[in-house]
């Protein structure tokens, strides 16, 4: 299990006392609460008990009737922490809005641990080192729509610990009575649309975890056709810290219009990964490791965005910055590519990957994907022909927007944005040439992939 | 929005088979890419195209294509990640 | 009259459910856009209800053979010895489900319409055995030879379409079917077949 790191630049003790309009906050309310990390433990690689999280915390400070905490959660501004960015807050109250014109059907929440994205962990790593702040969360945000039911899920094959872990956490919540909503621990598939807002909920009613269309959103219709609310679990975190500590303590962190703090995953030239809790708005040159990084950097996972590392040193996290440079930040991952790698290679290995995880079920996205990763194939290897470009880009654009889900949008992106930053290396190889010197494949990606409808489910 | 009340055409991806009947029936605003699927214009249907576009919508054996209002907007067809 | 209403109705039910079965297949109709196939089926069928609702009103008012009104819905009403009358209006009865739920289909759920739909299957062979059973004519002659025509025909759609369903790959399959068939690097415009063949289904 990868340690947390915590962000030394930004490791600033914070003397004031607790935000004095928090409601209803058990425990030490007048010890100092750090900066950063706000989510992950310091310095343990162990997961936190229940004693030492209400040691810490104190129990979650339940506001005692449904939409108390909506108001709150829309002042601080917080944004799902799953790649989309979505305000949670519109989330929550578009489904106390369905839940009341229902009238039959209880809201369900879910904890979306899926973390279909291979090469991020921080999901993982929240999971494993403050299971309690995660759960909290989704009590809450089963209390702020009244749901009653709660599932959490997590990713099939990465952790087992991790489900270990939970289990004994929830053994333990039981145990002192603490949750109002019983939950449930989930599996997802190890697909990389399985934590697609959709296609989770279809796997949890006992499909399999194949996005549907909208309309209707599972806010109106989801799991069980109730109103369904799906929140990745650093949102939850988030969440069940904002409950405690109040929208401005939020805000204290990140930009005006970014607030808050976010879990990135970063794989430097090394190859190896790092979990680390930033603000909103950090230079990306303090997470790469300098300014004169070299390579190319992968910000946002497979759905993301490749930028020469010197443009990305000079860039912020946060999506005006990033916006800039056809990028956002994602589920925070940035993957630096050493210059020893061919990108094209690896782009058409992540290509083919992704293609071979599409549904299958889109007429656009089931013939351009393969074909485009077909093509960089091409493009990866000794003297492409001039014309693989152009069908690359045309087929990019011909998926974008044509799906159930977004990826083959994604997937457009990702691709396009490889024919950018790597332009140099496609004009070497088409001269029959390569820079890469290193034999090693660097982007993690899954070797088995679905071949058979079990696999989805 | 000038056409408060107009509707937009909406396609069902996952259902549509690529039969084509609506590109024949209302190529001002549906046509067909390379592999016989349909790219449909999500602008407001004009009141002069409405009739072809209900023709277009009946004509699709699979149901896959639809008339909805215009205020549902264009990114709920996906669900968020 | 209720005779060759009869007969014209089974032909024109026969041609529906052709039709049909071609356009689950993407098939074409020479010289007929896309949109006539299915504007055929749906025109077709329409008039097959009026020439069956004909065929049912001339037997009832026919004083040869007394039919009353309710065995025309409810089937077997008029007892056993009506077997094949029954049979009728079965096939009546289902082909009225499938005609109200094609007309209301934008407000039923597609799974609704779907299984309603498939009904057809059950249909034909039941309006056929009706046909058969119910008419002396029917059991020689020309009029023999054309239900044997029908029979034959939609006999050979149908098993053409249950090969086609057993030969396409499974949704999960099409991707790595693609994939392994994507062999050859790069492509041109226009060798863009759809590589599922019959759409995506």
């Amino acid at each position: 299990m990868t340690s947390p790191m915590t962000s030394a630049a930004h490791d600033e003790p914070w003397e004031e006392p607790l935000d004095p309009t928090a409601r209803g906050v058990p425990g030490d309310g007048r010890r100092a609460a750090r900066w950063l990390p706000r989510l992950l433990p310091r310095g343990t690689d162990v997961p936190e008990d229940l004693r030492a999280h209400v040691a810490r915390y104190g129990g979650p400070p339940y506001r005692g009737a449904a939409q108390l905490l909506v108001g709150d959660v829309r002042a601080a501004g917080l944004t799902g922490r799953g790649g989309a960015a979505f305000p949670v807050h519109r989330k929550l109250a578009a489904v106390l809005d369905a839940a009341r014109r229902s009238r039959y059907s209880r809201p369900v929440v879910v904890a979306n641990g899926a973390e279909s994205e291979p090469a991020s962990e921080k999901d993982a790593t929240l999971l494993w080192l403050a299971p309690h702040l995660v759960l909290d969360g989704l009590q809450l945000a089963a209390e702020a729509v009244g749901a009653d039911q709660a599932i959490l899920c997590v990713h099939a094959h990465r952790g087992g610990d991790v489900g270990i872990a939970l289990r004994r956490a929830l053994a333990e919540r039981d145990g002192a009575q603490i949750d109002k909503v019983p939950v449930e621990l989930a599996e997802a598939p190890p697909r990389f649309l399985a934590g697609q807002e959709t296609a989770l909920v279809n796997r949890l009613g006992g499909g399999p975890a194949l996005p549907t269309f909208v309309p209707p959103r599972v806010t109106e219709r989801g799991l069980g056709n109730a109103p369904t609310l799906v929140q990745n679990v650093e949102t939850l975190a988030h969440l069940a810290l904002i409950a405690r500590y109040g929208p401005r303590w939020f805000r204290a962190a990140g930009t005006e219009l970014e607030p808050g703090s976010m879990l990135c995953t970063l794989r430097r030239a090394d190859g190896v990964s790092r979990i680390t809790e930033v603000p909103l708005g950090t230079p990306l040159c303090d997470l790469l490791g300098g300014r004169d990084v070299e390579g190319t950097v992968l910000v946002g996972g497979y759905h993301g965005t490749w930028i020469p590392a010197g443009k990305a040193a000079a860039l912020t996290l946060d999506s005006q910055s990033l916006r800039g440079a056809g990028a956002s930040p994602g589920a925070g991952i940035l993957i630096t590519l050493p210059p020893t790698a061919c990108g094209l290679a690896e782009t058409a290995r992540v290509a083919r990957y992704l293609a071979l995880e599409s549904a299958g079920q889109c007429g656009p996205c089931l013939n351009g994907l393969p074909r485009i990763a077909g093509a960089l194939d091409e493009l990866a290897g000794p003297r492409p022909r001039r014309r693989t470009v152009e069908d690359v880009q045309r087929w990019a654009g011909l998926v974008t927007g044509r799906g159930a889900c977004h990826h083959p949008d994604g997937t457009a992106r990702f691709v396009r944005s490889a024919l950018i930053a790597f332009a140099g290396e496609l004009g070497l190889h088409e001269r029959g040439r390569c820079s890469a010197t290193s034999r090693k494949w660097f982007l993690p990606v899954p070797a088995d992939p679905a071949r058979t409808e079990e696999d989805w489910m | 929005m000038s056409e408060p009340t107009a509707n937009r055409l909406l396609v069902n991806p996952i259902e549509c088979s690529g039969h084509g009947a609506c590109a024949e029936l209302l190529p001002e605003m549906i046509t067909t890419d390379e592999w016989g699927y349909p790219m449909v214009d999500g602008r407001p249907v004009p009141p002069a195209l409405e009739r072809d576009a209900r023709r277009a919508v009946s004509a699709c054996p699979v149901l896959a294509l639809r008339l909805v209002p215009a205020e549902v907007a264009p990114e709920a067809r996906t669900g968020r990640a | 009259m209720s005779r060759s209403t009869g007969v014209v109705s089974l032909v024109l039910l026969t041609a529906v459910v052709l039709i049909g079965l071609l356009i689950t297949q993407q098939g074409r109709l020479p010289g007929l856009p896309r949109f006539a196939v299915t504007g055929l089926h749906r025109n077709l069928s329409l008039l097959a209800v009026a020439f069956v609702a004909i065929h049912v009103l001339a037997a009832v008012a026919d004083s040869y053979v007394s039919i009353p009104l309710t065995a025309t819905v409810i089937p077997f009403a008029s007892g056993y010895e009506r077997f094949w009358l029954g049979l009728g209006a079965a096939a009546a009865d289902l082909m009225a489900a499938m005609i109200v739920t094609s007309l209301l289909r934008r407000h039923l759920s597609r799974r609704v319409w779907r299984g309603v739909h498939l009904l057809a299957y059950v249909s034909w062979p039941v309006a056929l055995a009706h046909s058969i059973g119910s008419s002396t004519d029917l059991q020689h002659g020309w009029a023999l030879y054309l239900a044997t025509g029908c029979a034959v025909v939609v006999t050979a759609a149908v098993v053409w379409r249950l090969a086609a369903a057993a030969r396409a790959v499974p949704r999960a399959e099409r991707v790595t079917a693609l994939m392994s068939a994507r062999r050859r690097p790069g492509s041109r415009p226009g060798s863009g077949r759809d590589l599922t063949g019959a759409g995506t289904r």
